[in-house]
């Protein structure tokens, strides 16, 4: 009581620079509850928001919270959206908080998005009502066009940063690059690898020649060797470097000039693209291979066997290597021995269709377990894994903050013992008391659940496919691990029980995420009923087109007001697709026919 | 377990007390409320409970990889054509320790493709060793879609241009097809 009365009399303006110290949101979140007083001084000083559900609270009353807002991070459709397992047209609309922030917060600078689909309209909105706008990240984002880049590349006085990862673009041509004023020099990253189409090369060269503060560069897949030669040789100081495509003839100037370009580059530290890679080009990174923490093999399955044991062989400072399973075992044990300082690994599949004699199997995790201690994340994709490789690779990295490993098989045991792999995952969940984010896979017991539950404290994300027997797996889920704050489920036999097991839970997490289990119509209303702050929706596309049949091809639109399939009567319905998200928004006002609000 | 009995002694019970809006015989609407046993194509088949390693399972959504990646192994599988235009395409056999490749556009028809393929695969150790019996076995081949076809169906043109690689199956496996 003391403290809190003498620091009522300082000026706003101390406690203002208090704050500023403040950096993580969680921090400021909870200074803003103590008092009124402490809320108004933190709104109206707060420069970054993160929303990480973009439904949790209506767009104007987070532009209007924060004033000062200069950059905003926004995530929009669920996670298994990657997968197609959200229907096209879901949501995510980025349109009505770029309005809500056009009106509130004139100086924005940042906008990251992550899932969220974006219009050209609005990405011209964009440019034209924040002045001083600086950095448009967009991650796995869709709904726009090439004419929407171009707005903003003519548009913004001081671009620093246009980074577009994964996004699908309509390609509308390559002349939106040249919408890039003379004027300007910003630039400090460019990311357009995602792109599919054709770019000006002419234009590309322009925009880096005056461009002297890049410092990331990620090109796409049709600039070529002579493209990248020049470009390179344009920009010693680059750090991050997406190759286009590196098929060169070795004879060529193109590539000779290449090679004497890359050994300019002496900042070079990350690396990726690499697409159609000829052995030939791969010797031309050699040389900086030395300096490298972060190489993205992923695109290039031309990069294998030995070309990728002699390229990888160089990179002994590597922190972050993606590679596809087609670099073998063998692959693999060579990056355990020359890779020392790794803390990331992704191994993508390359051929989803066979187990060839050149994929990954257990002994190359194990490999990379022995001879890289400091490991910390992992995403590997295999055919099988077993417990005691499971639990021997808990025992050499016990400092997984991330762990995810699937295994491509739906429901494959261990291939040694033909027992589930509980054993071999709770070992992981045991000894690694930071583990953060979990993916698990194969076949799977109650008895994994009961570990995680036991064990994992610190677990923040858990991702589940085809796994379990009864209620009681999901329930020690929801019961032991504290720190959930997304939750994500397909295809496993829990149902009502388990949703039901403890209602309270959801309002401490971000989201819940159930498909294809065994959970009905009744249990979903018994959740939305008992729980006001939830949104609870179900998915249900089957129903809807059902809708469109009965009214002989006339396409009827369901609002949410309209209870006629809701209400029908028959609760006992499996519900397809459930997300469950805490909110402070109400029910979502653009959702479409297919998504109903219990 | 107890739910789900008790789900299908409900399910029972509301089929035969269920007002229909069509003629009697017509089970469109039935289908319509029933759930989750008669669910149409959107549904997938959930994990493979045949053996069958190679063939197709029609999972939606899994492997969980992004659309990007899973378009540009597909983008990857079409450009086996080699400079001089040929359509080399990868041959496995079960149980063989390595694949061979075969260029298809030099060759004219099914029985050119048996008889090199003989060729090929005949000192593998699973060949001649056990006097198996030629007909024991199948060619299969992975078209463009990423379905597992029989060969043979189709003209021999429209087999080569969309044959992406050729799988020769034996025993059980092979009997299933034919």
């Amino acid at each position: 009581m003391k403290v809190q009365s003498a620091m009522f009399y300082f000026p706003e303006e101390v406690i203002e620079h208090i704050f500023s110290f403040l950096t993580h949101h969680p921090d400021r979140n909870t200074v803003s509850t103590v008092c009124k007083a402490w809320y108004k001084i933190e709104r109206l000083s707060r420069c970054e928001v993160f929303v990480g559900n973009c439904y949790a609270i209506r767009p104007d009353r987070a532009a209007a919270r924060f004033p000062g807002l200069r950059s905003l991070t926004l995530k929009g459709k669920p996670h298994f959206a990657d997968f197609d397992l959200v229907p096209p047209d879901w949501g995510g609309l980025a349109g009505p908080w770029i309005e809500a922030m056009a009106r509130s917060c004139p100086n924005l600078e940042e906008l990251r998005m992550k899932r969220m689909v974006v219009s050209d309209e609005s990405l011209e909105l964009l440019v034209h009502a924040f002045p001083n706008f600086k950095a448009l990240v967009l991650v796995s984002c869709e709904g726009f066009s090439t004419d929407g880049l171009a707005a903003v590349a003519r548009s913004c006085k001081s671009l620093r940063e246009l980074d577009l990862q994964e996004n699908e673009i309509e390609d509308r041509g390559p002349r939106w690059l040249n919408s890039f004023p003379d004027m300007c020099t910003s630039l400090v990253s460019l990311n357009f690898a995602c792109l599919k189409g054709e770019v000006n090369l002419k234009s590309l060269e322009r925009l880096v020649c005056r461009s002297p503060n890049l410092k990331c560069l990620r090109l796409n897949r049709a600039v070529p060797v002579e493209t990248l030669a020049k470009i390179m040789n344009q920009c010693p100081n680059l750090e991050d470097l997406g190759t286009g495509s590196l098929l060169a003839d070795q004879f060529s100037e193109a590539y000779v000039s290449l090679i004497s370009a890359l050994q300019k580059c002496k900042k070079l530290r990350s690396l990726s693209g690499f697409w159609d890679a000829s052995p030939l080009c791969l010797l031309a990174v050699y040389p900086i291979c030395a300096n490298l923490t972060g190489l993205n093999l992923s695109y290039a399955p031309t990069v294998q066997g030995q070309d990728f044991i002699n390229l990888i062989q160089h990179c002994v400072k590597l922190l972050r290597l993606w590679v596809l399973d087609s670099v073998g075992d063998k692959g693999l044990a060579v990056v355990a021995s020359a890779c020392k300082e790794l803390q990331e690994l992704r191994v993508f599949p390359s051929d989803l269709f066979a187990a060839g004699p050149a994929t990954v199997t257990e002994e190359g995790l194990v490999a990379i377990s022995t001879g890289c201690p400091k490991l910390n994340s992992l995403l590997y994709f295999c055919h099988s894994m077993t417990n005691s490789a499971l639990i021997t690779v808990s025992k050499n990295c016990p400092n997984f903050t991330r762990f995810r490993l699937c295994i491509l098989e739906p429901r494959k045991p261990d291939p040694a013992t033909n027992e589930p792999l509980d054993e071999g995952f709770g070992a992981v969940v045991k000894t690694c008391k930071n583990l953060r984010r979990f993916s698990i896979s194969g076949l799977l017991t109650d008895q994994v659940f009961y570990y995680i539950g036991k064990y994992a404290k610190a677990l923040e994300m858990l991702s589940i496919a085809f796994a379990g027997d009864t209620d009681q797996g999901m329930t020690y889920v929801l019961n032991g691990c504290k720190n959930l704050r997304k939750l994500e489920i397909r295809d496993c036999p829990f149902g009502d029980g388990a949703l039901l097991a403890d209602v309270t839970k959801y309002e401490t997490m971000r989201s819940l995420w159930m498909s294809s289990c065994d959970i009905s119509l009744r249990g979903c209303k018994a959740l939305a009923t008992k729980m006001p702050s939830l949104n609870v929706e179900i998915i249900n596309e089957w129903e809807a087109e059902m809708e469109e049949n009965l009214n002989n091809g006339v396409a009827e639109v369901i609002s949410n007001n309209n209870n006629k399939h809701i209400n029908n009567g028959n609760d006992e319905r499996k519900v397809e697709k459930l997300y469950v998200y805490r909110t402070v928004g109400g029910p979502r006002t653009d959702a479409p026919d297919f998504v109903w609000t219990l | 377990m107890e739910g789900k009995s008790s789900y299908g002694g409900n399910m029972e019970y509301l089929k035969a007390t269920e007002l229909k809006l069509g003629p009697p015989g017509t089970d469109i609407l039935q289908e319509a409320t029933s759930g989750v046993s008669t669910r149409p194509k959107k549904r997938a088949v959930t994990g493979p409970t045949e053996q069958h390693t190679k063939s197709k399972v029609q999972v939606v959504g899994w492997p969980p990889v992004r659309p990007q990646r899973m378009n540009s192994f597909r983008a990857r599988r079409n450009e086996t054509v080699d400079e001089s235009g040929g359509v080399y395409v990868k041959v496995s056999m079960d149980g063989a320790p390595y694949l061979r490749n075969i260029d298809l556009k030099i060759l004219h028809g099914y029985k050119e493709l048996r008889t090199i393929l003989e060729g090929m695969f005949k000192c593998s150790s699973l060949g001649g060793a056990e006097g198996y019996d030629e007909e024991g076995y199948a060619i299969t081949y992975e078209d463009k879609d990423g379905d597992l076809m029989l060969v043979g169906d189709v003209p021999w043109e429209m087999f080569v241009s969309s044959c992406k690689r050729l799988r020769i199956m034996k025993g059980s496996e092979a009997r299933g097809l034919s």
